[in-house]
């Protein structure tokens, strides 16, 4: 199949949906590789460098679209780029099915297939093409970048010889992989960071990152999250705990990055106008939910705007595209993981199988129909597990009971062991004639002694100890010895033979075990 | 000749100096000494009997002794590191073999001497008895027969035939276990029809013609008893499967000791009977730590096959996601921490030299490096730290379990070599499984899981393991050796 790569059309979008890298692999999936000319300039790959793995690079859109049978971009198609689809080509791009409904029913008309890359399931085994988390990933750390652009000072505290500087305050709402990665990059940066989610599960991760989690009093059921990893609308009694505690920390912050989303709605007001006025100037606000709306109420989407009281608001909603390169390489990468999962046999030849959950959610036009929204999930997604109460956490006196308790029951366990052990002998005792009994006392102690001594024996030199057991029990020998010299040639003729695989044994056991022993040394 | 007062002196140095043998294998310097012991101790007790009253035809003692010595020698050179579990079983056969040819030669020389009291004159003395008995040609062994009364020869014979029943199932078990690990059987577990109730019948006509033996029945029964227990042997190891083979030469490497034991009672031999004893708890506790390394119970391992399982195994989601040789090099070029898991894979595969050399590189640019060994990693309880310390892998940084599970989450790379039970995180989060509660080794805890293996598919024991599934996990397929030769080629 030829899979091609259009240059992007929307103004200022400097991303690419194939690098020279995504398209040797392609290559090695049995595909040809088409991209228009300067498609990937923006991002920093030159024709040259295309041509070089193997790409035909085409002049003009209209070529492009005409010699691909997948067509593989960035953004939703434009109208333009939509009427040049047809019948059986398949596309696969960001498309966003729910908000463009008139571009679905455009595809569905051309009979041509479309894949939203933003329709992945969040499920383990489709990560690796799940772009929106790419892409969010970006975001996050390119809002810390933009931030600290636009914030006067450090990030970092230093104390220095003119005088200490403190680090700055960072409050992160809403820990998605977005939310996740600007902790990641602004605690890097020496900042100190919060962050606030309403799934109080993510707690963990964002500790993890390490930010300090903030904690709501709060009497009900915190829990936020629903299936999918994401999101869901929070209570109106929460929200406004939220907004109060915010209201609280706005004084403190010198930049805020909210992340906040829920999926098919509006972002939620989090960061209100009074909270905005409450900050310090130079404080930065960057609204990664300005594409919805933004979560301060200040925002004005694709602007830096600067408040009367000196605060920026950062509403850009193109982060990812300002990474171009980065950003094309993972995307280009989620693309390539797609057709993998879309050639089954590498052999070049597209199998688009609706069976399959993942490529079956994704695919919003096939066959002339509109499949959006897809069926739910058989597999359930990530993070949807709810955590069963776990067993309340044993009191001092519990455990204190309990070794009680355990001590006791090995007490009467040994003692137990020791009164049958005794009353044994006593029988074997009272029965056994006096010799027996002395070869009895000797055989009792050996074991004891035996136990004693093996459980000292180093893990390590387990296989030593066998071999080495194993020539000691060559001991036999000694038996045979004794009995060799009867009269009786039978006797003889056994004897004989057992001192042979004894010694064998004896021989055989002690210089494995010295070899082997040899070989351990120390660096 | 030497008194039996030396010979009993000589056979205290000998048992003292077997204790200390085994006792000096707490660590690796001291074991080098400790072999030292053990063969000043069996040469001491040889040389005594050898010299000892009661023996004879010392021509054929010395041409067997330098026949054995021989074959003896040209094994242990022989063989490789890898056969080592082999090398062990077929010893342990030996010893089972041995302890059946003597348990029978005492009844003949029993049942002779028997014979021989019968047809003494009453008319003469205590001393005139023993005198008569001295010239109808009794020695050594026969002689000190001769001087047993009734209870004694009727405890004689429990032993002989204690002793050649153990001696019976540790040889033709021990035969078994040499096949199955050398790869000449096929190593899964196979039962004939009826399983247990076969081995418990076999059992029960055991204890029934013992009872005949003990009231004067023959030979014949001592020798039909050594068939059957020999197909007890048998069939008991033919339905153990492979992965439980530790367990299993643990177990017979303690019969041996038992069995030597049991001649020692028959033979009045106390050195006999102290070493019997020492190997036979040395193979019980071994048995038992394999036991609970793996979470079973010993009888549950004997009886064959996993136990059964109290509901459906957990889904295993996600999907298994491979990586080249390109991709794991660098990785490890960026690493700071490697921790390397090995199992039975790599044993299989050779591929020791090749995991040393790619440790000795990863060491040598500052990387930390170590090695967790989990105790029934292999077919023999410690078998990779000898295949390590073969590949001249330095014992300090080979760990074992419990010493290194907890720094799996501060490693930035663990890479696991041809394991799969010991890393299965099922045992720990699926009570249905059928490892649940086994011990095993949480790779899934370091930053990245290199997993080798030579294709996709279950282990030995057959049970999925989530860990192939997981994000942080990679799967490496082919041979071990060849894919870490591979690696090696991409890091200097």
């Amino acid at each position: 199949m030829k899979i091609g790569t259009p240059r992007e059309v929307i103004e200022g979008e400097q991303r690419v949906a194939m690098t020279p890298d995504s398209a040797r692999a392609l290559q090695k999936l049995g595909h040809e590789c088409l991209i228009e000319a300067g498609a990937g300039r923006a991002a920093g790959f030159s024709d040259a460098q295309y041509r070089e793995a193997g790409v035909e690079v085409i002049r003009g859109a209209a070529a492009l679209w005409k010699a691909s049978d997948v067509v593989a971009k960035v953004r939703p198609p434009t109208e333009t780029e939509a009427r040049r689809l047809r019948k059986g080509q398949t596309l696969i791009s960001f498309f966003q099915p729910g908000d463009n409904e008139d571009l679905l029913k455009l595809c569905a008309k051309k009979c041509a297939s479309v894949i939203a890359m933003d329709m992945v399931p969040r499920i383990s085994r489709a990560q690796k093409m799940d772009a929106l988390s790419s892409m969010a990933n970006i975001a996050g750390y390119r809002a810390v970048i933009e931030a600290a652009e636009h914030f006067p000072r450090f990030l970092t505290g230093q104390v220095t010889a003119a005088g200490k500087v403190p680090p700055a305050k960072v409050l992160v709402v809403g820990a998605g992989v977005a939310g996740l990665a600007a902790i990641g990059t602004a605690v890097s940066l020496g900042a100190i960071v919060h962050a606030f989610d309403v799934r109080p599960e993510v707690a963990e991760q964002i500790e993890s990152m390490g930010a300090e989690f903030v904690f709501l009093e709060f009497e009900d059921d915190q829990d936020g999250a629903e299936t999918g990893g994401y999101a869901r609308p929070s209570s109106p009694e929460f929200l406004a705990k939220q907004l109060e505690k915010f209201r609280e920390m706005a004084p403190e912050m010198d930049i805020v990055i909210t992340t906040a989303l829920i999926p098919g709605r509006p972002a939620p007001k989090l960061w209100t106008e009074d909270m905005v006025k409450a900050m310090k100037p130079g404080s930065v606000i960057v609204d990664l939910a300005a594409e919805r709306g933004g979560n301060c109420e200040l925002t004005v989407k694709d602007e830096l705007i600067t408040t009367r009281n000196g605060v920026r608001i950062i509403g850009y909603t193109d982060f990812p595209s300002r990474m171009a390169q980065q950003s094309s390489l993972l995307y280009a990468n989620n693309i390539r993981h797609m057709i993998d999962d879309l050639t089954p046999a590498n052999d070049g030849v597209i199998v688009h199988d609706m069976e399959d959950d993942v490529i079956r959610t994704a695919t919003a036009t096939r066959d002339c129909e509109i499949t959006f929204p897809p069926p739910p999930l058989k597999v359930q997604a990530i993070a949807s597990v709810k955590k069963a109460p776990g067993p309340a956490a044993p009191t001092p006196e519990e455990i204190r009971a309990r070794e009680v308790e355990e001590f006791r029951k090995a007490t009467r366990q040994q003692v137990g062991l020791l009164a049958a052990g005794g009353l044994l002998m006593l029988l074997i005792g009272a029965w056994a004639p006096a010799s027996f009994m002395q070869h009895f006392i000797v055989f009792a102690l050996a074991c004891f002694v035996g136990f004693q001594v093996i459980w000292n024996v180093s893990h390590a030199l387990h296989t030593p100890l066998m071999a080495v057991t194993n020539a000691i029990s060559g001991i036999i020998i000694l038996g045979a010895l004794l009995q060799v010299g009867s009269g009786n040639w039978l006797v003889v003729i056994l004897s004989a033979v057992s001192i042979l695989i004894a010694t064998i044994n004896i021989v055989g056991g002690f210089l494995v075990t010295r070899r082997m022993l040899a070989m351990f040394r120390r660096s | 000749m030497l008194s039996y007062g030396l010979v009993s002196a000589a056979y205290i140095a000998a048992a003292v100096l077997f204790i200390l043998s085994l006792g000096g294998l707490s660590n690796q310097e001291s074991a080098k000494r400790a072999v030292w012991y053990g063969i000043v101790g069996m040469a001491v007790a040889v040389l005594a009997t050898i010299f000892g009253p009661g023996t004879g035809h010392l021509w054929i003692v010395f041409l067997m002794v330098a026949a054995g010595a021989w074959a003896g020698q040209y094994v242990a050179r022989r063989v490789e590191m890898t056969e080592m579990p082999q090398l062990v079983a077929a010893l342990h056969s030996f010893v089972g073999l041995a302890a059946v040819f003597i348990g029978i030669n005492a009844d003949i020389e029993l049942s002779h001497v028997l014979a021989l009291k019968a047809n003494v004159p009453d008319t003469l003395t205590e001393i005139g008895r023993a005198q008569w008995l001295k010239e109808a040609g009794l020695a050594g062994f026969a002689e000190k027969l001769a001087h047993k009364d009734a209870v004694e020869i009727a405890i004689l014979r429990v032993e002989v035939f204690l002793g050649v029943f153990i001696g019976a199932i540790t040889f033709t078990g021990s035969v078994v276990a040499f096949g199955k690990l050398a790869g000449r059987i096929d190593g899964k577990p196979v039962q004939l029809p009826g399983g247990h109730m076969l081995n418990l019948a076999a059992l029960i006509v055991s204890v029934i013609l013992g009872l005949m033996y003990f009231n004067g029945a023959g030979i014949w029964a001592l020798l039909l008893m050594t068939l059957i227990a020999g197909f007890i042997g048998y069939h008991l190891i033919m339905g153990i499967g492979g992965a439980d083979m530790p367990v299993v030469v643990s177990m017979l490497n303690s019969y041996s000791g038992w069995a030597a034991a049991a001649i020692g009672f028959t033979l009045g031999n106390d050195l006999l009977i102290v070493t019997g004893a020492l190997v036979g708890s040395s193979g019980a506790i071994l048995s038992y730590i394999m036991c609970k390394a793996m979470n079973r119970r010993f009888i549950s391992v004997i009886l064959g096959g996993f136990g059964g399982t109290s509901g459906p195994a957990m889904e295993v989601e996600g999907e298994m996601v491979p990586i080249d040789a390109d991709s794991v090099a660098e990785l490890l070029k960026g690493a700071k921490s490697v921790i390397i898991v090995p199992g039975y894979g790599m044993a299989v595969a050779q591929a020791q030299q090749s995991v040393s050399e790619l440790v000795k590189r990863l060491r040598d640019k500052g990387k930390e490096v170590r090695f967790a060994i989990h105790p029934v990693a292999g077919r023999l309880p410690g078998h990779m730290n000898v295949l390590l310390a073969e590949a001249k892998v330095p014992y300090d940084i080979v760990l074992e379990m419990d010493e290194i599970n907890e720094d799996f989450p501060e490693t930035d790379v663990a890479i696991v070599i041809g394991a799969n039970d010991i890393v299965n995180p099922a045992a720990q989060e699926d009570p249905n499984s059928p490892i649940a509660g086994m011990p095993v080794l949480e790779v899934w805890k370091a930053g990245q899981v290199i997993v080798l293996k030579r294709g996709q598919g279950t282990g030995y024991s057959g049970i999925e393991n989530p860990l192939f599934y997981k994000e942080n996990t990679r799967m490496f397929y082919g041979d071990a050796k060849s894919s870490m030769d591979e690696v090696l080629k991409r890091i200097d």
